[in-house]
């Protein structure tokens, strides 16, 4: 072998569930690198020196930095690197985009075989997870300052953001409205894609640098943002997502069997209804299955749905397939597990039964005109095309908007036309004084890793107030 | 977990919870509800709150066993602890001075409108109860609602007790004898129905506690959705009072029907455990 490593483009592929086997199951889809695969994957990147990965992620991971502990085997020393930046690895390497983040920007990527940042981040969180002894929880957190938090959502943004103040000594209360931590990992994105006690043990590890988490807590009700400032607490910051779901606005559109994301996935995820009636909330699905929409959350209704039991799940999509704003890997896995894409459709209205369930859809096709202002061609109805389609549940998977609860409720918290909370984008301040906001609420619909860069941010900019303050 | 401190049977069916819930006691407000998760593997079921005491830190709830999750509640006693109890949820009732308001109800809802009863005579009202059951031995706080009220009816179905017939009935002559400047019927959603079709050709604005199938109760599922006035409303959050003449009650009652299959078997699932347990014992 020559001196100069050759450069070596063979991406080693993810192992996962075979499409006939997995689509009966909801254990997970990817089943993660093996030592060897993962020591090979790491021994491909050049550890150039100008890393222009890191200029692709989010909070600023030592990509090469974590890559090299791997192929050195020093695995404790890889889960620091990585610990530094991130404190939800385990979650990010299953979720991020990274073929629009690290990966794309990755040296490698113009020669078509980027690192697989994502998969080796997820083998070193993974690593961390099968071996407690060695590493230990790292709870090198500065001496409580005698001030305090209230983080309002243990979403990302919110666990993101109290585990950074709790590390320079604050204490954080989280407050959250549902019964578990980790915001739509918990009740969102399906067990498939990422196990539920993944989720739980990252969020364990920020519990235990925080003072508290607070479930059952819907801030606006139980106690507004001010009753926080005025109780002990020194800063707010508001990380409630943006969870009310939108909907066709089409007639027949409340027909029983007529779901929107949020509620099928819910039902599913966080309430377990896949194991009803062990669990007590049922969910009905039936053969024929439609999902409005092309998004992640489209991706993860239908497949949910398929493995609930349906017969038959269609995507229906009105723009054409490289318009989807889904990631391809989730776009790919949908269609191996035999979810049917209809694409350039789009629904007029639903027809019930006399029960008043869903029993049919009226549907009629588009094409593509001139793009609109999101850059994609917009689609336009062609007329006398319509048709109808039988089926037993339809999911609507439009996507979401903030919940008005919190802003409805605080005085002096200025909004934009979307109903989100105008935030300086780089300090995640508000136009209220003492109250942060980052992740979904701030910005519509978005990614993990965003609102924990959100997170991350607004803690800084709280501890340089706080000691200013002080 | 939030502890039981007080348990009541009010009848074989209808019971009283008092739950230690020192948050949700500051905040609640008449007509406002919570949502329960009995135990780890339970579903969220909302239930109205029908009294509280901030001092106290406690929160009342009343219910009937209808399937397996009130089912469960029903057999917790003094001392034992539910997993999740989140409030105070939804709008409160709008109280205010109207005049004469007639309050109705049927059911576990005769102990959730005693404190909306309560409140309408705080603020000057002159308030008229009609509560109405199907037989004598159902009946149960009559002095609790005659001593927030000014006037009180009580009916029987089968006429077993008091004045027989519907509450609808004597709901029509208040409306034809007196100036009422509002009704408040709370109860089962054919009950709701009758009462705002009864008011309706006298004008009488009618408020409505609308009891579709929910999940989060936050706004966060859509599962509540309820038409009023032909537009989508979320029930947990834009009430659950809504006006009762411009509520489709036909949606309403379809859309409760949706797991009747499933909670069926749910049901006959706990029955069998229930069995199981006393042959344990
Ligand atoms: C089905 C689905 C799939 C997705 N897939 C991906 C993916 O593959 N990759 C990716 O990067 N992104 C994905 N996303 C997007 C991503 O999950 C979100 O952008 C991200 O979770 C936003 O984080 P957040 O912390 O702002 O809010 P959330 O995760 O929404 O968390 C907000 C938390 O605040 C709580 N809360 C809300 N209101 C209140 C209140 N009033 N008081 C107290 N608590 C409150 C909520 O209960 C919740 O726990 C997906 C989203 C969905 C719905
Ligand atoms: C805002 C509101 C306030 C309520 N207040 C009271 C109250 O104070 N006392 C009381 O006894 N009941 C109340 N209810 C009704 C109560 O929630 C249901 O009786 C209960 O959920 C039934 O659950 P189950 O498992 O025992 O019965 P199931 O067998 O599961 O269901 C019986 C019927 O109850 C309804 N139901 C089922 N699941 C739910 C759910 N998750 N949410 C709402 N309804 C459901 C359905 O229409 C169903 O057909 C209220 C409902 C709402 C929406
Ligand atoms: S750009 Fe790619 S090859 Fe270079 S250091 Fe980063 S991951 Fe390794
Ligand atoms: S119960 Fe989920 S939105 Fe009302």
């Amino acid at each position: 072998m020559s001196e100069k490593k050759k450069l070596d483009l063979n991406r080693v592929s993810m192992p996962k569930q075979e499409p006939l086997v997995r689509k009966k199951n909801f254990s997970e889809v990817a089943l993660g690198y093996t030592e060897e695969q993962a020591l090979r994957e790491a021994s491909r990147c050049i550890q150039c020196k100008k890393s222009s990965c890191i200029d692709g992620c989010p909070v600023d991971i030592d990509i090469p930095g974590f890559i090299r502990a791997i192929s050195e085997g020093n695995m404790p020393e890889a889960v620091r690197v990585l610990k530094d930046k991130n404190s939800l690895p385990g979650i990010c390497g299953r979720v991020c985009p990274q073929e629009t983040q690290c990966e794309m920007t990755c040296a490698l990527a113009k020669k078509g075989a980027p690192i697989a940042i994502g998969r080796l981040e997820r083998y070193v969180a993974d690593w961390e997870r099968y071996h407690p002894e060695i590493i230990g929880q790292q709870k090198n957190c500065a001496r409580f300052n005698g001030k305090r938090v209230a983080v309002v959502g243990s979403g990302p943004a919110g666990l993101t953001c109290a585990a950074e103040l709790a590390k320079l000594g604050y204490g954080v209360t989280i407050f959250e409205a549902l019964h578990v931590a980790g915001g739509v990992l918990m009740y969102g994105i399906p067990e498939f894609r990422l196990p539920k006690d993944i989720v739980q043990a990252e969020a364990n590890y920020v519990r235990s640098l925080s003072e508290e988490i607070k479930f059952d807590q819907v801030i606006g009700k139980i106690a507004t943002v001010d009753d926080l400032l005025g109780n002990g607490f020194d800063a707010v910051f508001l990380a409630p997502g943006a969870g009310a779901p939108m909907f066709l606005n089409i007639p027949g559109e409340n027909l029983s069997g007529i779901y929107s994301a949020n509620e099928f996935l819910t039902r599913t995820n966080l309430m377990k209804a896949y194991a009803f009636p062990e669990y007590d909330t049922p969910i009905k699905v039936g053969k024929e299955v439609v999902v409005f929409g092309g998004g992640n959350v489209a991706m993860d209704a239908s497949r949910c749905a398929l493995r609930l039991g349906a017969g038959k799940v269609y995507i229906i999509y009105r723009r054409s397939r490289v318009e989807m704003p889904a990631r391809a890997e989730e776009r790919d896995n949908a269609e191996e597990e035999g979810i049917v894409f209809k694409l350039l459709t789009n629904p007029k209205r639903f027809i019930g039964d006399e029960q008043g369930r869903v029993k049919a859809v009226e549907l009629y096709e588009m094409e593509l005109g001139e793009p609109d202002e999101s850059g994609r061609r917009r689609p336009i109805p062609k007329p006398n095309t319509e048709f109808i389609m039988e089926i037993d549940t339809a999911i609507v998977a439009l996507g979401t908007r903030p919940n008005p609860i919190i802003p409805s409720t605080t005085k002096g918290l200025e909004l934009t036309r979307w109903g989100t909370i105008i935030t300086d984008d780089a300090t995640g301040r508000t136009s209220k004084e003492g109250v942060w906001c980052g992740g979904d609420m701030a910005t519509g619909a978005a990614t993990v890793i965003s609102a924990m860069g959100a997170g991350k941010r607004a803690a800084v900019d709280i501890d340089a107030y706080l000691q200013g303050k002080s | 977990m939030y502890r039981i401190l007080d348990r009541e049977d009010l009848t074989s069916e209808i019971h009283l919870l008092k739950i230690e819930a020192p948050g949700v006691a500051r905040k609640a407000q008449a007509g406002q509800f919570i949502i329960v998760r009995i135990d780890e593997k339970g579903e969220r079921i909302p239930l109205t709150i029908a009294d509280w005491d901030g001092k106290e830190g406690s929160v009342t709830i009343v219910f009937m066993e209808v399937g397996t999750s009130t089912r469960k509640l029903a057999v917790l006693n003094t001392g034992d602890s539910i997993v999740d109890f989140v409030g105070p949820l939804g709008r409160p009732t709008e109280i205010e001075q109207f005049g004469t308001v007639v309050c109705v109800a049927g059911g576990f809802a005769i102990a959730t409108i005693v404190p909306i009863a309560r409140a309408m005579r705080k603020a000057g009202n002159r308030v008229v109860s009609i509560m109405g059951f199907r037989t004598k031995d159902l009946v149960f706080w009559e002095e609790r609602l005659g001593s927030v009220s000014d006037e009180l009816i009580v009916t029987t179905d089968d006429g077993s007790y008091k004045r027989k017939g519907l509450v609808t009935e004597p709901l029509k002559e208040l409306l034809q004898e007196t100036r009422i400047g509002r009704v408040i019927a709370i109860g089962p959603t054919v009950m709701m129905k009758f009462c705002s079709l009864t008011t309706k050709p006298f004008g009488v604005k009618t408020i409505v506690s609308l009891n579709p199938i929910m999940v989060d109760g936050t706004g966060m599922c859509g599962c509540c959705r309820v038409s009023i006035g032909g537009e989508t409303k979320f029930a947990c959050v834009d009430g659950p009072d809504f006006d009762g003449h411009e509520v489709d009650w036909d949606l309403l009652m379809k859309r409760q029907r949706t797991y009747l299959d499933e909670e069926k078997e749910s049901l006959e699932l706990w029955k069998k455990k229930m069995a199981g347990a006393i042959v344990n014992e």
